[in-house]
């Protein structure tokens, strides 16, 4: 059997599977976004359902509370992530919790820590118990909004809990690989610690922050059970108006549910682009 | 100049890790107490009475809880176990050989690890209304292997990549079958690949929420959806039981890999550059 026989067989199931389930259901998903089902005699596409939400107030309000989401999540937890790097490359006392504490939070589904957050920052929970014992407060709804809340807090509060350690633990492997020898040679020609690490690490391990941010924004502008919990009703973010357009009674919302769904998958599109441009060119270098 | 680090760096140091502990546990802290409080009302910052009330509800027979957690390991290891089936092949290709189009190979099986399951799931949800697949068991295991499958695929192209095939043609050339060689060269040769690859979709398949909820359609719970209908139906009591429960199995992945891969336990952590 020649070489491209085998690798042709090696990789039919997994591509099948992947070309025929994923890039399948979003290919039906376009379809429907445009209205268009030869099957149940929907024969000319339009773009309708995309004029429709476009022009939704609900629509763009979502869309643009989503991207504030996905943004200050990704951005607090890398800035976050990337300080956990540094302090887990010395040695303090607690280092090996912080190690465990990491992988172990991996491991942690994000519902999991979602009703944690929910239980820590309600208006009768931990925190707000800790004010009234403080007397900082008396009644809970004296106790700020910080989930259920139009910023969308409690929801950031839960993607920076579990974002720091992902991210985290791929700088720290980025950091190590690299070793400390280029820092210590702008500190012996007179660097102070800041400018070692503003002009030598940080451009040396933004590529590796760069692609696990985009990682981290794909998720949290897709997720659906954590704005689920923790997020307003109204505006709602993007993945939950888009199920429950695509679960109402009225089966005409369908097309706009997949126009939102056609939306996230361009969103990611993009970000799966700045990944790879980044990686290639830190596989090259 | 490290031996000479101030007092003032190590307290910073050891008291921003005291920080970050305390931060990494927090969430799970509430969660733990509910779970064995009975009615803890504000302003108690912690429950007046305590009992095992919740935990007994959550195993007893009648909750459906122990019922719904076999159902979900079940899920988790069909997928699991379909991820090896159709993953090991796909990563032997991809880890042993150069041929045109790797890249973009790669990349579609890279893309389903970044675009949200949301954006495919309604897709896929109208085609298998026509094949009589929504609201089944097997369509919610079929449906979670869009994420497991490439974790596992791309695990074993990392093996492979520092596999030798020489070994499986001397052991061809030794007299062994075909079946033989597989089994004793080329099995245990990528077995750690496996189990770790396969520990990985597990626990991928473990933590869906969106995928099952609109595929199984309220017909197959699993434990997440469980969770979410008793946290949102503030029961919080038996929320804080179940999941206790829903963490138990990532933990016990992790101490049992951080055993068995002992001083390569960062390996495991390392998958996250993926």
């Amino acid at each position: 059997m020649s070489d491209r026989v085998k690798i042709f067989l090696l990789l039919l199931p997994a591509m099948s599977f992947i070309v025929l389930l994923f890039f399948g259901g979003l290919a039906i998903g376009l379809m429907r976004s445009f209205n268009y089902m030869p099957i149940i005699g929907l024969l000319e596409p339009n773009l309708e359902a995309y004029f429709k939400i476009f022009t939704s107030a609900e629509f763009l309000r979502s869309f643009l509370l989503t991207f504030h989401i996905a943004f200050t999540s990704t951005v607090i937890s890398s800035v976050l992530a990337i300080g956990a790097a540094l302090l887990l490359r010395r040695q303090f006392i607690g280092r090996a919790v912080v190690n465990f504490l990491f992988q172990l939070n991996l491991t942690v589904p994000h519902l999991v820590g979602a009703i944690g957050i929910l239980y820590l920052f309600s208006q009768s929970g931990t925190f707000a118990r800790l004010a009234a014992e403080w007397g900082m407060i008396s009644r809970p709804r004296d106790f700020p909004v910080l989930v259920f809340d139009p910023y969308a807090i409690g929801i950031i509060l839960q993607y920076v809990w579990k974002e720091i350690p992902f991210i985290g633990i791929i700088v720290l492997a980025n950091m190590q690989s690299l070793g400390e020898d280029y820092e210590s040679v702008a500190r012996s020609l007179g660097a102070t610690r800041w400018q070692a690490f503003r002009h030598v690490l940080l451009p040396l391990i933004f590529p590796g922050v760069l692609s696990a941010s985009v990682i981290v924004f794909a998720f949290t502008f897709g997720a659906y059970e954590i704005p689920a919990i923790l997020g307003a009703n109204y505006p709602a973010a993007l993945p939950v108006l888009a199920y429950r357009k695509y679960t109402d009674v009225d089966l005409a919302a369908r097309p706009e549910a997949m126009a939102m769904a056609i939306v996230i998958a361009v969103l990611s599109a993009i970000m799966i682009y700045i990944y790879v441009r980044y990686t290639r060119r830190r596989i090259r270098s | 100049m490290r031996g000479r680090e101030s007092m003032f760096t190590r307290g910073f140091r050891a008291l921003t890790g005291a920080v970050l502990i305390t931060w990494l546990v927090l969430p799970l802290i509430p969660l733990g107490i509910w779970s064995f409080a009975r009615g803890w009302y504000f302003p108690d910052l912690l429950p007046r009475n305590w009992s095992l009330r919740a935990w007994e509800y959550t195993l007893s027979d009648t909750a459906g809880v122990i019922e719904c957690l076999w159902l979900t390991i079940g899920i988790s290891l069909a997928a699991t176990f379909l991820s090896i089936i159709v993953g090991v092949p796909a990563g032997r290709a991809l880890g042993l050989y150069r041929f045109r189009g790797k890249e973009l190979v790669e990349l579609m099986i890279l893309a389903p690890t970044i675009v949200p399951g949301i954006a495919v799931v309604l897709g896929i949800h109208s085609v298998f209304i026509a094949l009589g697949l929504n609201n089944t068991v097997g369509g919610v295991i079929i449906v979670h292997l869009i994420p497991t499958l490439p974790y596992m695929v791309l695990v074993m192209s990392g093996i492979f990549a520092n596999y030798d095939p020489s070994y499986e043609a001397q052991a061809r050339s030794l007299g062994a079958s075909a079946l033989e060689t597989f089994w004793y060269i080329t099995v245990p040769a990528i077995m750690p690949g496996v189990i770790v690859g396969g520990l990985f979709a597990f626990l991928v398949s473990w933590s869906q929420y969106i995928l099952t909820l609109l595929i199984g359609g309220g017909k197959v719970v699993t434990l997440p959806l469980l969770l979410f209908n008793f946290a949102t139906s503030n029961r919080n009591d038996i929320t804080g039981a179940i999941g206790m429960i829903y963490i138990l199995p990532g933990i016990l992945i992790l101490l049992m890999t951080a055993r068995h891969l002992s001083g390569r336990s960062s390996a495991v952590g390392g998958f996250g550059t993926i």
